[in-house]
């Protein structure tokens, strides 16, 4: 685990801001886009951008929803949202 | 034969039958295997039991009391006398006997493990799970509970067991056969609590249904026999395969009732173990394929269904349809880009249904009265086909019956109209790679035998007209139709989704017409200039400027050109045939190369593939973009036939005289040729005494190589400089590479000047003989002719040896051709069918058929990528110029501005390679076997 842990990918250039919502903020999103969680693209429990997240938050069940924000090349910034699953 | 739903499915489930259930649903048992008796009549539990389905006219079903065509068959059942492995599950049956107790039937997980599993499927529910993913999960569950040695609950000692393919299982130790009796009883042992864990539903799948107690007899209909002329009776594949079955059925049960040998029973239940194994899949392997008496194999259950030819490829997915025509196709320069010139033969058949309504049921019974063939052709009436009336029934219009057919016209009955000039339909050319391989045309009857279409719509099909063939398709309602007109037809279609810029414009003598129009201002007179203009019909001559000698009008070429400009168009550009000057002389251009519009005049420059072009035309891609269709549909067949005019009262032919070029030219090109040579000689001995200096990162030998590759690089390059010379803009030839038309200087200058290096793998040719490529040569010749340098041009001639090494390095193009295809049809194929179900909701996210979320906004800007402007959803520089005018300094950049770049004409992607594999013959021009320096 240590090992896993001690490099914070977050910090990479390469990878997009990921963010915890709550689950209040995450209904929010999902009321707003009138959908719900199953329909949300996936990331894994195990990827290691829920890792470092982990270490900040403690544990993240799965069905959590986790917001991204990327630099894009067409739109400056982009919002996505993911659902936590299992693996 | 009513419309409308009576029931809407809400869900479909597939699941495994139980034997119970085949026995239910069976009309009859079938004992014997016998199917006619001497009458010719169906022997009752026979395999062509009447119980099962009609397929002979006249009799009617023992089950339904209907007739043929109405009968939708109904399922028999054999009884097996001893339990056979159903080959389909063979895998799930592996995997639960692995993971469960060969004693208790458990799963072997502790309960506290199963729950935690429950609850995660359960939560993977929720969440939106797809299938794949909780078959994934079961198969981890499975795989968990397995290879364990002694089973949790009961502690019963486990054995391995092996497969044995296809259907034979073995405990492992002793290599004792698990008989199918065996293996059932094992499935019927697990609980369901513990099924559900694995994935499985017991309400609706228990796993000992995957051993077969009975089989379920497919009915007559499924399997029809046919009567040869001869009058024998030819039985269906599956009839005989179950012919089989219940033979060694029998077999089976006589001896296994009479007590026979263990020995003769187990090889009989083999036996019939096999015979249901092929006539599920006669392909298993493992085992030999049953066959035919002639040897030919049988097509069994699997094979019915599988791959190209089985009923999903080419029944499902592949239906044929009605209200369509195939023909070759030619070309017609007077026709708008957005019809198609339909045969009159063709449009008798084909027929458009019309609703009949209080409003048009006069005009639909002068239709009918016509009948199916109204002479003469020309002028062409359309006449009617069949009549559909309210209750359904189809009444064939014929000469005889027109007139009362067409008396007996009511509302509310249907007339299928033959097409009349202005329909849409739709039009294709396969391979269709992309979507404006169909697109929506308007019909125009014409007397022949072809479809005729616009010149300018042959590169979105990749059309030309050596014989191709392509389909048309009649959209049969009005949704259909205004679907098709709104964002199929062909000018809405002008802008590529695939670069942004036009794909739909001017080509070859279009652009040559435009050329001699333009370029350097010809002055025409009266007859000349309305002999190009009259072809545009209804434009109104411009004011004609006067000559201050003679006093006799003249119109000029650009002024001709202005007048299908909008009124209000503005725009800036350098057209193709610049030269790239350091300094741009703009309005200046020695060359006539600098494009200046200024409200709808054309100012200053050349029109050429840059202005009205297909892929480059920027006049084009300003037109459709600021104007909409409809403009750019007009400017384009307005502007295409001026062109035509121009270049038909210009004159223009091209020849091998074209490549002609002055002696003192060619001598100049031998000179050049040889200093170049020598050089190589030079590098070569050089390389010899080692006093070549080596490159960094580059071996000695590497380094001769490049610095030959590139010294006959320049040899051909300045042998096609100086035939370009002396060729001269008034060259017919050059003046289609210039202004884009066709052909590019290389092929000019390896055609009059130096065909050049020939390379394969982008190397000169070493590979042949020993040490040599030819044994013309001697063993380790270095030197330029040695290694496939072809000085002469194609039209000198090759000499021997270079037309050898001439056609080494095209059969490399060749074969690269022929390999790229094939890989790249199958990654297109796979693309296409990962991503054919996505589809842009009007929330702006794009989802799946389950509604599961791709991407939140359509490419993360929401931009239709054939409106965006080279990735950019608005074009700046094309404001900012609009509104600071001539003062604006990005037009002192024009070179960088590239509307759609050369993307579409020069860089050919994957998506023309795979046309090209159909091409009978592609012009040997478009082979490019350029082999020096870069």
């Amino acid at each position: 685990m240590a090992a896993e842990t001690s490099f914070n990918v977050l910090r990479h250039v390469l990878v997009p801001e990921h963010h915890l919502l709550s689950q209040e903020e995450a209904d929010a999103v999902l009321g707003e886009m009138g959908i719900t969680r199953g329909q949300l693209p996936k990331i894994r429990k195990s990827d290691p951008g829920i890792k470092v997240l982990e270490t900040i938050h403690g544990p993240i069940d799965e069905g959590r929803v986790i917001k991204i924000v990327r630099k894009s090349e067409t739109a400056q910034e982009f919002v996505v949202y993911r659902l936590v699953t299992r693996g | 034969m009513t419309a409308g739903i009576t029931k809407r499915i809400g869900s479909i489930k597939f699941s495994c039958v139980s034997p119970d259930e085949i026995r239910r649903m069976s009309a009859t048992k079938i004992i014997t295997a016998d199917t006619y008796d001497d009458e010719g009549y169906p022997i009752e539990m026979g395999l062509m039991d009447p119980h099962m389905g009609v397929i002979e006219p006249g009799l009617r079903c023992k089950t339904c009391g209907c007739k043929v065509d109405e009968c939708p068959g109904h399922f028999g059942h054999i009884d097996l006398a001893m339990p056979v492995i159903h080959v389909g599950f063979i895998k799930d049956i592996k995997m639960l006997l692995e993971s469960t107790c060969c004693k208790c039937g458990r799963l072997m997980l502790s309960e506290e493990q199963i729950r935690a599993r429950m609850d995660s499927m359960e939560r993977m529910e929720e969440f939106g799970g797809d299938t794949v993913e909780f078959k994934n999960y079961s198969k981890e569950t499975a795989k968990d509970a397995s290879g364990k040695g002694i089973c949790p609950y009961c502690g019963a000692e486990q054995i391995k067991i092996k497969l044995d393919k296809p259907t034979t299982f073995r405990e492992v130790n002793d290599n004792h056969k698990l008989t199918a009796k065996e293996v059932r009883e094992r499935l019927e042992r697990i609980p369901d609590d513990d099924l559900r864990a694995l994935g499985i539903d017991p309400e609706t799948c228990r796993p000992e249904w995957m051993v077969l107690t009975a089989l379920a007899v497919p009915p007559v209909t499924v399997r029809p026999s046919i009567t040869l002329d001869s009058g024998d009776r030819s039985e269906d594949d599956l009839t005989h395969k179950l012919v089989d079955v219940l033979r060694i059925n029998q077999r089976l049960r006589e001896n296994r009732d009479a007590g026979a040998p263990q020995l003769i029973v187990e090889d009989l239940w083999e036996l019939l173990q096999y015979h249901v194994t092929t006539y599920f899949d006669n392909q298993t392997s493992g085992i030999p394929p049953a066959r035919h008496r002639s040897g030919r194999p049988l097509k069994t259950l699997a094979q019915r269904l599988k791959g190209k030819e089985g009923r999903f490829r080419s029944n499902l997915s592949g239906k044929r349809v009605n209200f369509s025509a195939r023909t070759v196709i030619s070309p017609d320069p007077l026709l708008s880009i957005n019809e198609v010139g339909v045969p009159v033969i063709a449009a008798r058949e084909l027929t458009v249904p019309v609703h009949v309504n209080a409003h048009n049921i006069d005009r639909m019974r002068e239709f009918v009265a016509r009948g199916p063939g109204p002479l003469p052709d020309n002028p062409y009436v359309p006449g009617v086909n069949y009549v559909i009336r309210s209750d359904g029934r189809r009444i064939r219009v014929t000469e005889k019956n027109a007139a009362d057919v067409a008396e007996g016209i009511e509302v509310d009955y249907v007339v299928e109209r033959q097409l009349v000039d202005g329909d849409i339909v739709l039009f294709n050319r396969q391979p269709s790679l992309h979507r404006m391989s169909i697109m929506g045309h308007r019909v125009r009857i014409m007397p022949g035998r072809t479809f005729r279409f616009n010149l300018c719509d042959c590169p979105p099909y990749n059309a030309d007209f050596d014989g191709d063939e392509m389909n048309l398709h009649v959209l049969q309602s009005d949704e259909a139709r205004a679907e098709a007109r709104i964002l199929m037809l062909v000018q809405e279609n002008i802008l590529s989704p695939r670069y942004g810029g036009p794909i739909i414009g001017a080509i070859h003598d279009h652009i040559t017409g435009a050329y001699f129009l333009t370029h350097n201002n010809p002055r025409f007179g009266a007859a000349e200039a309305s002999n190009i203009m009259f072809k545009l019909g209804d434009i109104e001559m411009p004011e004609p400027f006067i000559d201050e000698k003679t006093g006799e009008h003249y119109w000029t070429g650009k002024q001709l050109f202005s007048t299908v400009l909008p009124d209000d168009f503005n725009t800036t550009f350098k057209a193709n045939i610049c030269q790239n000057c350091s300094v741009c002389k703009k309005d200046q251009c020695e060359f006539d190369a600098y494009v200046k519009i200024r409200d709808g005049k054309l100012l200053c420059g050349t029109i050429d593939v840059k202005g009205i072009g297909n892929s480059k035309g920027k006049i084009l891609d300003r037109i459709a973009r600021g104007y909409g269709a409809d403009r750019a549909a007009q400017f384009i067949n307005q502007v295409t036939r001026l062109a035509l005019g121009s270049i038909m009262n210009h004159g223009f032919s091209t020849g091998i005289g074209d490549e002609d070029i002055p002696e003192e030219a060619a001598l100049q090109i031998a000179n050049n040729t040889q200093d170049c040579i020598d050089k190589v000689t030079e590098l070569v001995d050089s390389y010899r005494d080692g006093t070549l200096e080596q490159m960094p990162g580059r071996s000695l030998r590497e380094t001769l190589e490049v610095s030959v590759m590139k010294v006959l690089g320049d040899a051909r390059d300045g042998a096609g400089k100086i035939a370009g010379k002396h060729l001269g803009m008034s060259n017919p030839a050059v003046i289609m590479a210039k202004a884009g038309a066709r052909g590019s200087m290389l092929n000019l200058s390896q055609m009059a000047g130096c065909v050049g290096q020939q390379a394969v793998r982008g190397e000169r040719l070493s590979r042949g003989y020993w040490n040599r490529t030819l044994p013309h040569f001697e063993r380790g010749d270095l030197g330029a002719y040695a290694r496939g340098f072809c000085s002469n041009s194609y039209k000198s001639g090759l000499s021997p040896t270079e037309f050898f090494f001439h056609a080494m390095g095209g059969r490399e193009g060749l074969v690269d051709t022929a390999v790229r295809t094939s890989r790249s049809g199958y990654m297109q194929r796979r693309l296409v069918s990962a991503l054919e179900d996505l589809k842009l909701t009007a929330d702006g996210t794009v989802r799946n058929t389950a509604g599961t979320i791709v991407q939140f906004y359509y490419g993360e800007d929401g931009v239709d990528p054939s409106k965006a402007v080279r990735g950019k959803a608005i074009d700046l520089d094309d404001l900012f110029s609009e509104v600071l005018g001539d003062d604006y300094e990005g037009l002192l950049h024009l070179d960088t501005k590239d509307v759609g770049g050369d993307y579409g004409s020069l860089e050919k992607d994957e998506m023309e390679y795979i046309e090209e594999e159909s091409e009978e013959s592609e012009d040997d021009m478009d082979f490019d076997y350029e082999g020096g320096g870069e």
